[in-house]
């Protein structure tokens, strides 16, 4: 058997699968662990252009310790991470943000 | 074939004289009309902190030039910075790819808006005080909400 086969739905803890559930309210109890919908702010904000020189954009996806906030956690849309990501490594690389910070 | 478009940024130490950077940009200036290129922008950032120390400089000024030409012209500006002293850091990117792309998308978005305001029968601009106002865009910090909502 394909391995790939075997597991279908195994990768479904990622991403928009972790989301609102409409069939979860059992007791007052569970409602509490509701997750907001998660929207990528580029797509919502329609922002074409993520550039390295606006550190004010950028900013939010870097917390403290220096590394770039995942998609899993931002709920940025998968393009868009991408040109997040090389916005922030250049961003980096002239000294606007920093690699790390301890 | 038409020129390609980079964006040069360069950071020199703090101390830098205004005749310094002067002199550093015309040898760029140089650089850049003798292999046929042209330089589309200059903007001076000014004095800006560093995010992380670079040589024992905690701070430094950062030229920005948009340069209009070819590849060659660029590896050789990257070169020359690389040896000079004063310049503490560099970086070349390649920019007139995005442009295009990033111009293509929002003409897009715009004649799309506008090809159906036209077709509810309204004007293909959106007029002031039309639709909801940005009152409820208020949740810009929410990108990281991960927690529990009661």
């Amino acid at each position: 058997m394909p391995f790939g086969q075997g597991r279908s739905g195994g990768g479904g803890g990622r991403g928009r699968g972790g989301d609102k559930k409409p069939g979860d309210k059992e007791k007052g109890q569970r409602r509490t662990l509701f997750r907001r919908r998660k929207v990528c702010k580029f797509c919502a904000d329609k922002i074409d252009d993520i550039n390295y020189k606006d550190v004010k954009l950028i900013g939010p996806f870097v917390p403290e310790r220096g590394k770039i906030l995942p998609r899993r956690i931002s709920g940025t849309c998968a393009k868009h991470q991408r040109k997040l990501q090389t916005a922030i490594k250049r961003a980096r690389q002239i000294a606007l943000i920093p690699y790390v910070t301890d | 074939m038409a020129d390609r478009q980079y964006e040069l940024v360069y950071i020199l130490p703090p101390d830098t004289t205004e005749q310094q950077v002067a002199d550093l940009q015309s040898q760029v200036d140089g650089v850049v009309s003798r292999m046929h290129g042209q330089i589309a922008n200059t903007e001076n950032w000014g004095r800006k902190r560093l995010a992380y120390e670079i040589g024992h400089h905690k701070e430094g000024l950062y030229v920005l030039q948009v340069v209009n030409g070819n590849g060659e012209l660029m590896k050789e500006l990257d070169r020359r910075l690389k040896v000079m002293d004063l310049v503490i850091r560099h970086m070349v990117v390649r920019v007139d790819e995005e442009k295009k792309v990033v111009d293509r998308t929002q003409t897009k978005r715009r004649t799309e808006s506008e090809r159906r305001r036209v077709k509810r029968g309204l004007p293909p601009q959106r007029q002031p005080g039309e639709g909801r106002s940005a009152v409820d865009s208020d949740d810009s910090d929410d990108d990281r909400f991960d927690g529990v909502e009661v």
